[in-house]
């Protein structure tokens, strides 16, 4: 039974649940809704969650499992011998898996019958010609063992799927069996179902808990994947990176020195351009500007925290950059041939400034406004001006929160992705002209793990490595200003 | 005992209305302080406009194409004699291009045209059209009864014809290449003067798909913008029901104790995790532990879920906090259960914050493009919209930004226009979804 199928009968039987269990109540209370310990409502709702959540509680289980159990398995039936010369496991896996998938889609679309495709005994040339005639990426000719192996994969998981359709189903009656035989009129039904929504509303709020594991998890394991296959201290200490192409990592150099630095290069001068701007335009706005002023001009800026990041990516390479060229390149309004191509450090230092202006600008906007009006007032009556009050009261008394401030514009110049990826170029340097392209951490992330599936060579597995690198530095980066932040707030409340 | 007192300073005796040099210095400086203000916010909203407007001057042309549009006749001898061809497509082009030139000499721009003129009519309308040959042939395969009677074709000019005819057909530093040479241009003006060539609105990139590298002409975004709204249709149904349930235990249920607060901090930091480490979480649990089939609508959405639920959970939180507390007493105090009062009282009147910081939340996901990008969506070319509704979901489609990064990342400039293009329609929606959460905030947010 296909998976939709399987969740719309869970759905019927929980519907048909919470009728025969409302029915049962009203009845074993003689018809009067009086007699019953809760609204007739919750006998319903008990029966149909009694349906609904261990089935499909069951249901996601057996999906997580049932991979796992039937990869296990197969993997296991393979022999040593039968891996080929500098090949892995997960390699030949992948490729069962990859004729498993393409023999469902050739059935699906008619190519082969189902009985052709369990046939053991099939002819492999024809077999691989049909395969490459239904649109699948067949290198060369199938062979024998992956033949089997993948026919063993969907035999297996045939059946597996026919068993989860007959446990569900059977959970999901069971449930509904059960919960009816216990509805009566004495049943404290609504402790019961509000018992379960309550576990239902907390298994919600974990949800943030599992992402973080999922996250970690995720990170940790091919980390240490990627630190087996190359030394660690290389990856830390290493000042050169030149992944080789040939994904065997015997020439590649995988050192995280020179991203980092043009992480943090262009993410400088994106702060060089967001935050005098943010702040002067945040002081501006809190202090002088008059209410319609504001009421205007503070939405506009925030549109610029509105707009998607591949919109400024874009703005980067065709616009941004193309001009700079016309400013600093040859032949440029200063003649002065400082930059030869369009992506470098300043053309996405200056672009990613641009993204990062309302976010210092609404983050000061709120802490200058938590400075208390008395401390404005007392300056004031001393005779300062507005703008020595501002700088000379106001700012000192603001500076940890606008330290935060600042401190979380840089988390996010550092995870920034598309504009680096569009503007900033893709050779990694270690140099400090800003009018040359380099390379960071996120557009590295990008560029290793797109169009390659395998993940078992270094070069692949080094993504996730920089993927730690940077979850722990902006990480540390936020909870450094989240403290900071808070703690000044609880200065003045 | 001295009496002296101290000796008093020198005084000019001067107005208190002057202003003396001190004073003019500071209002000075004071001035000065407001204008470095003044002149940041306009840097800012200058940045907006230059943004906005190269947005628009650059994407509105991707909306238009230069189309050729001929009445074409293909008798059946003709038709037979294309077939029977050895190479049909290039017969299909030579019958075609036979026939504009003799239009042309039919409506008197050209006369006297020799067979090496026709010839290179034929190559220079290969030049402006592309393979004409195959989409000819292809329409007359599929509807035979067409031979021998008139037929409109309207075909797609290539976009460096398009560049031409937006420039008002100057010739101003035009570089003949393999792609269109001079000569092509006075075939495009005898073309513009029979009125054969004009612009229209390019129905294949609102509708169409992706097309391959070398054919910037025919891409569209039609695909994308469905696999987008079938990635938002996940996020929404796993993302709203789960930040408000998430929400109302933080702020309903939630004890004091060592979990609530690991579940605070976790949501606080997810929200400022960067996106690509989303993508990274997708590629390992999604794809590579689950298995999950690369760049479909279902695993794009899933991820973006988890990306959007902190954002979605803060402000539900902030609107379910600000319903008064007087509600949930006169709940309570006729008898209703906790349970009761949050969903049959609280929930209600926070409903309108709730959704507008969903739809809020939606945008956000909508525009992501890092993430996807991990989990397949790139380098992908889709070519036809899904079959089913099911197939939405599960069969591997594009998105707008994905699409529009393709298309960035693509060598041929003709893809340029349309990726501006294609961030004027995925701005279109952004903003409708702002505005609907701006109404629907003005229409029922309650000031208690």
């Amino acid at each position: 039974m296909p998976l939709t199928w399987l969740v719309l009968t869970v759905l019927v039987l929980a519907v048909l649940g919470y009728v025969v269990g409302r029915v049962r109540a009203t009845q074993s209370a003689g018809g009067d809704a009086r007699n019953l310990h809760s609204l007739p409502v919750y006998y319903g709702m008990n029966v149909a969650m009694s349906v609904i959540v261990p089935a499909v509680i069951a249901l996601i289980i057996w999906l997580l499992v049932q991979p796992i159990v039937i990869s296990a398995s197969i993997s296991g039936d393979i022999p040593d011998s039968a891996i080929p010369e500098g090949s892995v496991r997960s390699l030949v896996m992948s490729e069962i898996r990859r004729v498993a998938d393409g023999l469902d889609n050739a059935i699906d679309m008619g190519v082969m019958t189902e009985d052709f495709a369990r046939n053991a005994g099939a002819d492999l040339s024809d077999m691989t010609q049909r395969l490459k005639d239904a649109g699948q990426v067949i290198t060369q000719n199938v062979s024998a063992d992956v033949l089997r192996w993948a026919q063993d994969y969907r035999a297996m998981h045939a059946t597996g799927d026919l068993l989860r359709s007959f446990v569900v189903l059977a959970i999901a009656i069971a449930g509904l069996v059960l919960s009816w035989m216990r509805t009566h009129k004495d049943f404290r039904a609504r402790i019961v179902v509000e018992k379960l929504v309550l576990g239902l509303l907390m298994l919600a709020a974990s949800l943030a808990i599992l992402t973080t594991i999922g996250i970690l998890l995720s990170l940790i394991f091919n980390t240490i994947n990627f630190f087996n296959l190359y030394p660690a201290w290389d990856f830390f200490l290493g000042l050169s990176w030149s992944p080789s192409f040939s994904g065997r990592g015997g020439l590649s150099e995988l050192g995280v020195i020179p991203l980092l630095w043009g992480t943090l290069y262009i993410s400088f001068v994106a702060l060089l351009v967001a935050v005098p701007i943010g702040l002067l335009s945040a002081i501006y706005l809190s202090e002088y500007a008059p209410p319609a002023v504001r009421s205007i001009a503070k939405p506009m800026l925030e549109v610029l925290a509105g707009i998607p990041t591949i919109v400024y990516g874009l703005f980067a390479l065709l616009t941004v950059g193309p001009f700079l060229v016309s400013v600093f390149g040859q032949d440029g309004a200063l003649g002065v041939n400082w930059m030869s191509g369009g992506t470098a450090v300043i053309t996405a230092g200056v672009v990613m400034g641009m993204m990062l202006i309302p976010f210092v600008s609404s983050l000061s906007d709120d802490i200058i406004n938590a400075v208390p009006q008395a401390m404005r007032d007392g300056s004031l009556g001393l005779g300062a001006t507005k703008s020595e009050t501002i700088k000379q009261v106001v700012l000192p008394a603001a500076l940890p929160g606008i330290v935060g401030a600042i401190l979380l514009a840089a988390s996010r110049a550092i995870g920034e992705t598309m504009i680096v990826v569009l503007g900033a170029g893709a050779a990694a340097r270690l140099s400090l002209n800003p009018f040359e392209a380099m390379t960071t951490v996120t557009a590295k992330i990008v560029s290793q793990l797109t169009g390659d599936s395998d993940f078992a060579s270094p070069e692949a597995l080094v993504a996730f490595a920089l993927g730690m690198t940077l979850f722990f530095i902006t990480l540390g980066l936020n909870v450094f200003a989240l403290y900071i932040v808070r703690k000044y707030r609880e200065q003045y409340e | 005992m001295t009496d002296a007192t101290a000796p008093s300073l020198p005084r000019k005796s001067k107005s208190l209305l002057a202003e003396d040099d001190r004073t003019k210095k500071r209002n000075a400086a004071e001035k000065r302080f407001k204008y470095y203000g003044i002149a940041a916010i306009s840097v800012g909203l200058v940045f907006l406009v230059i943004l906005v407007a190269t947005i628009l001057r650059e994407g509105t042309p991707a909306f238009t194409r230069t189309a050729v549009t001929v009445d074409f006749v293909l008798t059946q001898e003709q038709f037979d004699e294309a077939e029977s061809a050895v190479l049909k497509t290039a017969a299909y082009t030579r019958l075609f291009s036979q026939f504009v030139a003799d239009q042309a000499e039919e409506k008197g721009v050209a006369t006297d045209l020799t067979d090496e003129d026709r010839a290179e009519i034929a190559a220079g309308l290969e030049r402006i059209m592309g393979k004409i040959g195959s989409d000819i042939r292809v329409h007359y395969r599929e509807n035979p009864d067409d031979v021998g009677s008139p037929v409109r074709f309207n075909l797609a000019a290539a976009s460096r014809v398009d560049a031409y005819l937006n420039n008002g057909q100057s010739r101003d530093g035009f570089v003949s290449s393999r792609f269109l040479e001079e000569q092509d241009l006075d075939l495009i003006d005898a073309m513009v003067e029979i009125d054969m060539i004009g612009s229209d609105w390019d129905r294949t990139f609102f509708f169409g798909s992706d097309s391959g590298v070398d054919n910037p002409g025919g891409a569209g975004i039609g695909v994308a913008v469905v696999g987008s709204f079938f990635m938002m249709i996940v996020v929404l149904v796993l993302s709203l029901p789960i930040s408000v349930a998430a929400s109302i235990y933080l702020e309903e249920f939630a004890p004091k104790n060592r979990f609530t607060d690991l579940i605070e901090v976790n949501i606080s930091n997810l929200a400022a995790v960067p996106s690509i480490v989303f993508g990274i979480l997708g590629l390992a649990v999604f794809i590579q532990f689950m298995h999950l089939p690369q760049s479909a609508p279902l695993v794009g959405g899933l991820v973006l879920t988890l990306m959007t639920l902190p954002t979605i959970i803060i402000s539900t939180r902030a609107s379910l906090k600000s319903v008064p507390p007087s509600i949930r007493d006169a709940a309570l105090g006729v008898g209703a259960s906790k349970m009761q009062t949050v969903f049959h009282h609280v929930l209600p009147l926070a409903a309108p914050g709730i959704l507008t910081g969903t739809i809020i939340g939606l945008a956000q996901a909508l525009g992501e493009t890092a993430p996807l990008l991990l989990i397949g969506m790139v380098g992908f070319v889709a070519r036809a919209y899904p079959d089913t509704f099911v197939g939405g979901f599960t069969e591997a489609n594009s998105v707008m930004p994905a699409q529009i990064y393709t298309w960035a990342s693509r060598a041929d400039p003709g893809f340029y226009e349309k990726a501006w293009g294609g961030i004027i329609i995925l701005l279109v929606f952004l903003l409708t979804m702002n505005i609907i959460a701006i109404i629907l905030r003005r229409r029922f947010e309650r000031r208690w």
